[in-house]
């Protein structure tokens, strides 16, 4: 780790100023992403802006048929939420399935998607339920707010401020997970909104996307075998140690089919 | 007798301290005023150093002092030892690969240490690390053993043709041939034994002081041995003899990986002595993948010869071993032990093996996990998995029919091992029970019904612990309220100082609160090595001589205090008596009046135990994924006597774990063109998991060790034996049931399972 400055901001106010002062300094989160690229001197921010003391940062909401979550609210506390966990089960599994126990307690929300890293799993969570990102400029729809591979639509010194996702009918997320790091080889989030449905998978390619043709299917037929026929081509999909992209492609249809019968129950 | 005697669960008397982090490992030696080093490591796989130019280095905050190749050069610092000669088949002497502390001309492998930097504190060295401009000139580099071996493939050592650096025969050949040509039926396999990682929860460590007084130094490094370091560093080395202690505190796992001198502890001893101060050293996780040194890697072609009656004439092998880039240690000693575990528990005419030894540019390979037993039994039992199907005899039959029987202990097996005891058939037929092996068929059907295919994997195994090299030493002090043990070996987690109380609790007849256990410091400690499963046996037995020796010392003295001829006094539970009265008094007594007793034995037997044992797992495969789930798993050793059963099923388990990591898991995988570690960190390198693991039926069958007075035969790598051939037999099972197909290689991935189902 190179040495760097530390500050803990009271107020979003704050954070934003000393932001666009720096053009190098990083908005800390959880650190579980950040810190650890940091101690392999693979990121060398100048200062570290903490988030932690900003107390509106970490509220849960529920109201008008959506889920307001805090940016800064850890994984723990979004799979622990009674009421999460009544509107849209799907995400607290989904952020009880990330990581380990110490990883839930720290890492948050806003700093997993602003990371956007290409096998996290609440990118799955965001895009499958239509989430919209808001920062302390703007509101972004998760549809254009994530780039690809580590890349998202935030522009330097923005923050995320909170995430709101849509209550659908029913909904769930399957992950495969990487038996070395537990993120996703494959994960895919099925949520059924009534007459729309949306299907994102993550940890198969260079970022999370949909699958326009499951989707349609769904929509048709909210069944297993909806989707069981039908095939991702594995073009553009990773192809690593961990899995070739032929497996990945044939784990995003065993995998959807799975969530949907999760979803039915 | 002591309510904590031999024979009885006691809580590890350990865990209070290290479980509330109240231990001390290396790294907790943090002394004002000591320099913290940083290593600068090669990243390039094979290139020449075409200079190395310091100086901004030098000129960093900080900075103490920068050291290379050239520094230890003329410090003229020797080289670390391999201490395993080996005789190539045509009686030439096997190739060298002198290995610096710093490369001096040359880097071989990614992580070969370039240079050390010395400075106020970590941050600064690692700064000033960066500034250091290495020239190098990168040469072509091979990392896949088999490759290596090829004509044309880029070679590590400019002497050594072909990278090979031993190449041999074992075994009778001759007699090995004359079986197959006879045979009936020859059943061949072709597989890897996949190359790991040890990571241990401590990393390595070295803390160098220095004492301008003595001139002496003292290295704190986490270790398996403190005698042996002492003489491989002090000696040969940095040639200072005994102006070198090493001192082992708390060891957070090893596994063999820390019984071998790495480059860091003789560096770190050096720069604190060129510096005359203190110099602490902590790998990090990073590091640790590309230096520790690692296990296995092997390419093996091996064959299995047997009569129309299904009976065991002869197993060959031809066995690519990889040894990295230096010859560490013990290195070339590991893979012969494929060799002595080829017969496994069966009656063979004879065994062969073709051992060649190749290096590439990867870690050194050294003893781990097992350390050549799993390798050579993973061989047989693979084999005659493969057999029983292609025979279509059931795999218990077919190894019942061949097992070696009690009648005929002493045993000589085709490789020469004398196995003194061991009840195979009976072991094999209380595993099948334990398992419910005859209700298999109807889990299967139950599988099916969920979508599920079900495999069962039987696997029996046997290991070689004990013997002679290197010696161990205890020594026993008593004095006038407290005896003091000292091994020769260092705890790594597996509970020494428990079982040693609990032994010389019974030996002396005192009281397991009133006896101490010193280890770890090669002042006090002078022989001993931890690993090859061999406390148990090999201290153990010490132990008990050393501790009958001190009763005979204090025989004199408590003569005189009983006013009695000493052949009157007899000694029991603590007590030296007058025989046929109740004048008495304690060993206590008589050691303060005598002003201390104490005895020193060295134990060099040389006689060899054969734990053995039966795995059986059962496998569900989901055919649509390939992911393997293990829903039961059965285990019957045979350890000859259980000194603490609760101690000895924790090894069972973590050496169980760990068989499971390799079968499944595990793998060290470099890149075939620039022999980079592709698995050099947690997010890449699987390790098995609490959750990846079914809770273990586990039971024991033992027979007595004829060789030792304790009638122990060892138990630590006894679970990393018996795992890799019973979980891959299990795939293989529903493999074959599917597809015919009768070999998968370690680790067998999702991905490989998935990809064999759907071939
Ligand atoms: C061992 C381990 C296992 C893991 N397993 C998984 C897994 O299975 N699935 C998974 O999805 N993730 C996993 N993670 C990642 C984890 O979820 C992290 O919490 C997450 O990636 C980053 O969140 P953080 O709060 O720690 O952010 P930090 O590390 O603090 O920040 C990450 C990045 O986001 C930026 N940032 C943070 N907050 C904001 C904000 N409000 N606005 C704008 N930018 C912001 C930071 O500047 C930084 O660039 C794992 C991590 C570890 C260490």
């Amino acid at each position: 780790m190179y040495a760097f400055k530390y500050q803990r901001a009271r107020t979003l106010a704050d954070a934003a100023a000393v932001l666009g002062k720096d053009g190098d300094a990083k908005v800390l989160a959880g650190g579980q992403s950040l810190v650890a690229a940091m101690k392999l001197r693979l990121a060398q921010p100048s200062a570290l802006v903490d988030l932690g003391g900003i107390g509106e940062l970490q509220q849960i909401k529920v109201e008008g048929g959506a889920v307001t979550i805090g940016a800064m609210t850890t994984h723990a506390a979004v799979a622990a939420s009674a009421e999460v966990k009544k509107a849209i089960p799907a995400l607290a599994a989904l952020a009880g399935g990330i990581g380990d126990r110490q990883v839930r307690n720290v890492g948050t929300i806003g700093g997993s998607i602003a990371n956007n890293d290409p096998a996290a799993d609440y990118p799955a969570g965001c895009l499958g339920l239509g989430a919209t990102i808001a920062t302390n400029k703007r509101k972004i729809s998760s549809d254009t707010f994530f780039k690809g591979l580590y890349e998202t639509a935030l522009e330097t010194g923005e923050i995320i401020t909170t995430v709101s996702f849509q209550v659908p009918r029913r909904a769930a997320y399957i992950k495969f997970k990487n038996q070395a790091s537990r993120f996703a080889i494959v994960g895919v989030f099925v949520a059924d909104f009534g007459p729309s449905v949306r299907v994102a998978v993550t940890g198969a390619g260079p970022g999370v996307f949909r699958i326009a043709e499951m989707e349609k299917a769904l929509a048709a037929k909210f069944a297993p075998d909806a989707v069981a026929g039908i095939s991702v081509p594995a073009e553009g999909l990773n192809s690593d140690l961990h899995a070739q992209a032929d497996y990945r492609a044939h784990l995003i249809t065993v995998l959807s089919r799975r969530a949907v019968e999760a979803a039915l129950g | 007798m002591t309510k904590f005697a031999i024979g009885q669960t006691v809580h590890r008397l350990e865990d209070p301290t290290l479980l509330q982090g109240q231990g001390c490992y290396t790294d907790d030696l943090r002394p004002q005023g000591a320099g913290h080093a940083f290593v600068l490591r090669s990243p390039h796989a094979h290139a020449i150093i075409r200079g190395i130019d310091t100086r901004a280095a030098q000129a960093a905050p900080g900075v103490i002092a920068v050291l290379t190749g050239k520094d230890a050069k003329a410090d003229d610092l020797g080289y670390l030892p391999c201490i395993v000669p080996v005789k190539n088949h045509d009686g030439t002497p096997r190739g060298d690969t002198p290995r610096p502390v710093l490369a001096f001309d040359r880097v071989r492998h990614v992580g070969d240490p370039v240079a050390l930097v010395v400075a106020a504190t970590y941050h600064a060295a690692r700064d000033a690390a960066e500034l250091i401009d290495v020239d190098y000139e990168p040469l072509p580099a091979v990392a896949d053993v088999f490759a290596a071996a090829q004509p044309g493939a880029p070679q590590v050592w400019p002497g050594i043709s072909n990278n090979i650096v031993a190449d041999l025969h074992m075994g009778s050949k001759d007699a090995t041939d004359a079986a197959f040509a006879r045979a009936a039926h020859v059943v061949k396999i072709e597989l890897i034994q996949n190359r790991l990682v040890a990571n241990p929860m401590e990393p390595r460590a070295a803390f160098a002081e220095y004492d301008p007084a003595t001139d002496r130094s003292t290295l704190h490094t986490s270790s398996q041995s403190v005698a042996m370091l002492r003489a491989h560093i002090g000696d040969i080395v940095l040639k200072i003899g005994d102006k070198l202690r090493v001192r082992s505190g708390n060891v957070g796992g090893a596994f063999g990986m820390k019984a071998m001198q790495h480059p860091e502890q003789p560096m770190i001893v050096w720069a604190s002595r060129r510096l005359k101060r203190a110099v602490r050293w902590t790998s990090d996780r990073s590091e640790g993948f590309l230096t520790d040194v690692q296990g296995r890697d092997h390419k093996v072609f091996a064959e299995l010869a047997l009569d129309r009656g299904g009976r065991f004439l002869a197993v060959r092998a031809t066995v690519y071993a990889g040894m990295g880039a230096y010859l560490s240690q013990f290195a070339p000693m590991i893979p012969q032990s494929v060799h002595s575990m080829m017969p496994s528990v069966y009656a063979f005419e004879a065994a062969h093996l073709h051992l060649i030894e190749v290096t590439t540019n990867t870690v050194p390979v050294d003893a781990y996990r097992g350390a050549g037993r799993p390798e050579g039994i993973y061989v047989t039992e693979r084999l005659i998995d493969i057999a029983a199907r292609q025979l279509g005899i059931a795999p218990d039959e077919l190894r019942r029919r061949n097992f070696i029987k009690l009648s005929q202990l002493p045993y000589k097996t085709a490789a020469g091992l004398v196995y003194d005891s061991g009840d195979f058939e009976g072991l094999q037929a209380k595993a099948l029970k334990e398992a419910d092996w005859d209700g298999f068929p109807a889990r299967r059907a139950a599988s099916e019904s969920r979508g599920k295919l079900r495999g069962i994997g039987l696997t029996m195994y046997v290991e070689r612990c004990g013997g002679a090299a290197p010696p161990d030493s205890v020594a026993i002090k008593v004095n006038r309220d407290r005896v003091t043990v000292l091994p020769g070996t260092v705890d790594n987690g597996q509970g020494h100082t428990t079982v040693l109380k609990q032994m010389v609790s019974e030996y002396l007849g005192v009281d397991m609160e009133k006896i101490d256990v010193s280890q770890g410091d090669s002042d006090a400690n002078p022989f001993g090595l931890t690993g090859g499963s061999r406390f148990a046996v090999v201290t153990g037995t010490a132990a008990s001589i050393a501790s009958n020796e001190v009763i005979d010392k204090g025989m004199e003295q408590a003569a005189k205090m009983l006013e009695a001829a000493a052949a009157d006094i007899e000694y029991r539970d603590g007590d030296y008596k007058v025989k046929g009265t109740d004048r008495r008094t304690t060993l206590f007594d008589v050691a303060g009046a005598a002003g201390g007793l104490e005895a020193l034995h060295i134990k060099n037997t040389g006689a060899l135990t054969f734990p053995n044992g039966c795995h059986i797992a059962e496998v569900e495969i989901d055919p649509q994924t390939g992911v393997t789930t293990i829903e039961r798993y059965t285990i019957v050793d045979d350890f000859g006597r259980a000194l603490n059963p609760m101690l000895l099923l924790g090894q069972v388990h973590g050496g169980t774990v760990q068989g499971i990591g390799q079968a499944l898991f595990e793998h060290a995988v470099y890149d075939n063109d620039s022999a980079q570690l592709l698995t050099g960190s947690f997010m890449d390198y699987a390790m098995p998991r609490a959750d990846d693991v079914p809770s273990f039926n586990t039971s024991f069958h033992h027979t007595p060790c004829v060789t030792n007075p304790l009638g122990v035969k060892g138990a630590g790598e006894a679970g990393s034996v018996g795992a890799p051939p019973a979980i891959i037999n299990a795939i293989v099972d529903v493999l074959y049931a599917k597809k015919g197909i009768t070999h998968i290689d370690m680790p067998a991935t999702r991905e490989k399972v998935w990809r064999a189902l759907n071939s």
